[in-house]
């Protein structure tokens, strides 16, 4: 069925491409001429690979502040009351002001960059543990504390696995946020990256191979979230009774 | 493990901000070994006991002295099952250090052996109490603590879970507190039985059962049933 879904979309695109005309919509052959063409050079796969070792680094930054701080705030009231307003303020903001705050103050940096990707992501993450720590059953907790759980073994088996849905749904929205923000960062202030290339398509008009970029990011995406994310949260969910 | 309990005064606040009394002035003592049975109407303040007993609950007026640490076994009113773990892995989370002969048999006696791969969305409440109870005896507990564990069962199952807990308690000699609104189980399971009045809740009575559960007759259960019908008669 997928490759269905993919096939129509490629037709579509050709189909497109006559009617509005090549210059401003090639036909699919062209593009892909063109990512053969990169591919072969290499400057593909080494931006390609820039942008994605930003993307985990940032991903796995966010998600790891970012639970630990929701589990935090959602166990006591206090955090909560003091993290609230900054949540708040963090969530509103948007991705531009932060990036370009973010070159302005710590210079046109990788870590610049990396650190504007993770503040963007980390309140999502944030919010979705929050709330995953407060629904934590304390009937279960109890019956930890009867059974003399070991706090390790408490936390990784009676907590983590009820913040695991929580976890993946923070995963899930916060690897499309960071997918959708990374290249912005890459494009106003890194110098390679697949953001950085498709800044270059940009100024110089070369649609080939803006669509080039924006293809094979499209790609590497989809392979990650079926190759990777689908089978992670399926794992996670193997006790629960399938639905139809 | 003897178990002293001196409780003067347990209050709830509620939503509004009032203050109920829940129990008032609940004193008893359970010597080591036996099985005490506390009988009350529902909505008593059983559970509200059991919590207090266990240490889950600190928040309250007087006294309740268990030695030391002491494992605790408990059945609650629910299974209490980690949902993501299999019916072994959940009692050997708890109980790490069961020996493989030790749990088979109590699979075996709970008739348990074909679900230990299954998970706790698979079973009954029926089959889930079993293994809650599993789980509390695989742990060799010092005390242990049945909240109603035959509660919303069918008659026969429930028949057949109290011999298999009858069966389990005979062979150890383990502290044990049972919840129940069910005059039968209790005379059936107990050694020792406390009547408590209704909210809030004080011990009427408290009785011991002869003779010892292994030699008690179906006459013997009658003429006890019929004691505490008259007790409950002369207080009402």
């Amino acid at each position: 069925m997928r490759l269905v879904s993919v096939a129509v979309f490629f037709v579509t695109w050709w189909i497109a491409s006559l009617l509005i005309g090549g210059a401003k919509l090639p036909p699919p052959p062209e593009v892909l001429q063109v990512m053969f063409a990169q591919a072969k050079s290499g400057a593909l796969f080494l931006n390609l690979g820039v942008t994605l070792a930003r993307v985990a680094v940032s991903f796995v930054l966010a998600m790891t502040l970012g639970t630990a701080i929701g589990y935090w705030m959602g166990r006591h009231r206090l955090a909560d009351r003091l993290g609230d307003p900054w949540l708040i303020i963090l969530l509103n903001l948007p991705a531009l002001v932060i990036i370009v705050l973010a070159y302005i103050w710590a210079g046109l940096t990788e870590a610049a960059a990396i650190a504007a990707i993770a503040i963007n992501k980390l309140p999502t993450a944030v919010v979705t543990l929050r709330e995953g720590a407060r629904a934590l059953d304390p009937a279960l907790d109890e019956m930890a504390r009867i059974f003399d759980f070991p706090r390790g073994r408490a936390f990784r088996h009676v907590v983590l696995p009820q913040l695991a849905p929580y976890i993946a749904a923070a995963a899930r929205s916060g690897l499309a946020l960071i997918w959708k923000i990374v290249l912005v960062a890459e494009f106003l202030g890194r110098p390679n990256g697949v953001g950085f290339e498709i800044g270059v398509a940009f100024q110089l008009f070369d649609i080939p191979l803006l669509l080039a970029y924006s293809l094979s990011f499209a790609a590497i995406v989809f392979l990650i979230e079926t190759a990777l994310v689908q089978p992670f949260e399926a794992r996670l969910s193997r006790w629960r009774p399938r639905a139809a | 493990m003897r178990l002293e309990v001196e409780i003067s005064s347990k209050e709830y606040a509620n939503a509004a901000g009032q203050r109920h009394e829940v129990l008032r002035h609940i004193a008893f003592t359970l010597e080591p070994g036996e099985v005490g049975v506390i009988v009350g109407p529902s909505g008593c303040g059983k559970t509200t006991l059991l919590r207090i007993l266990t240490g889950l609950d600190q928040d309250y007026q007087g006294r309740v002295s268990r030695p030391g640490k002491q494992r605790i076994g408990m059945v609650f009113q629910e299974p209490r099952l980690l949902p993501w773990r299999s019916v072994e892995d959940n009692i050997r989370l708890a109980a790490p250090d069961v020996d493989a002969k030790r749990l088979s048999a109590l699979f075996e006696v709970l008739e348990l052996s074909g679900h230990r791969s299954h998970f706790p969305g698979e079973l009954s409440l029926g089959l889930a109490r079993r293994v809650a109870l599993a789980r509390a005896l695989a742990v060799e507990p010092d005390f242990l603590v049945l909240d109603e564990p035959l509660a919303s069962l069918d008659e026969a199952l429930a028949a057949r879970l109290r011999s298999q807990i009858a069966l389990l308690l005979e062979g150890r000699s383990i502290t044990t507190l049972l919840v129940t609104h069910n005059i039968d189980d209790a005379v059936r399971l107990g050694d020792r039985l406390f009547l408590l009045s209704s909210r809030p809740a004080t011990v009427r009575h408290a009785l011991p059962i002869q003779p010892p559960r292994s030699a008690r007759s179906e006459s013997d259960i009658a003429g006890i049933k019929s004691e505490i019908a008259r007790l409950n008669h002369a207080d009402s």
